[in-house]
């Protein structure tokens, strides 16, 4: 039950958050509401996992914090520079 | 009444929910980036510990404790460092935060106009200052 409530108050805070990528008046207000809605996402992964009984999804979570991270500096990189790095 | 480890995995997950959902909605409702990002670190540092601290009272002690710290740690130690450097391209695209200019030549002049000046006219400065930033954000957009 308490799970299934954590998983609703982390949907309500994802759609928040796509409220501000629809909104936003730069493209870091959009930059930094995706890295919100992937710590989300990343709960939300995990508890889905305790919710199906099957915790191996924690696996899958871990996975996918390492490439929010990295998405995240790729597109500050390609901001800044104007390149990825591969000139 | 008893008091066993679901009941705290449920406080846990309750304080969770609040502070991501207040995270959410400062997202929204807060006028610059520079204060959203101060929004977003709530979201990353207090819901992701609320969260895991829930979900390890519940998995008790196994691999999958170590996995929830692992992402914890991670989590804790990147987050702050992504919102970092938001902030640092955003200023070196040109956008300005919002609020007085703390640079010593506007300052003085605001110290001497401080009396005079209306809020009305302080607002309308600000907005003039968003919109020659935006521009110039755009136009470094457009060159890049």
């Amino acid at each position: 039950m308490m799970l299934i409530a954590g998983m609703i108050g982390l949907g309500v805070a994802v759609i928040l958050a796509l409220v501000r990528v629809a909104l936003g008046k730069t493209a870091f207000d959009r930059v930094l509401a995706v890295n919100c809605i992937g710590t989300l996402i990343i709960l939300g992964i995990a508890l889905h996992g305790f919710i199906m009984e099957r915790p191996e999804f924690v696996d899958i979570s871990v996975l996918y914090a390492i490439l929010n991270f990295i998405g995240t500096f790729a597109v500050l990189k390609l901001f800044s520079t104007g390149s990825l790095g591969d000139r | 009444m008893v008091f066993s480890l679901e009941t705290l995995a449920g406080l846990f997950f309750f304080l969770g929910i609040v502070s991501v959902v207040i995270g959410a909605l400062g997202l929204i409702r807060l006028p610059d980036v520079y204060s959203r990002i101060h929004a977003a670190g709530i979201i990353d540092t207090a819901g992701v510990t609320f969260f895991i601290l829930g979900m390890i009272c519940l998995s008790g002690w196994s691999l999958v404790t170590v996995k929830l710290v692992l992402i914890g740690v991670f989590l804790f130690f990147t987050s702050p460092i992504s919102g970092h450097a938001i902030a640092k391209v955003a200023l070196e695209c040109g956008i300005k935060p919002l609020g007085r200019d703390l640079t010593s030549k506007s300052q003085a002049a605001a110290a001497s106009t401080k009396q005079k000046a209306t809020p009305k006219k302080t607002t309308q400065k600000k907005a003039a200052k968003r919109k020659t930033a935006k521009k110039k954000s755009a136009a470094k957009g457009v060159r890049s």
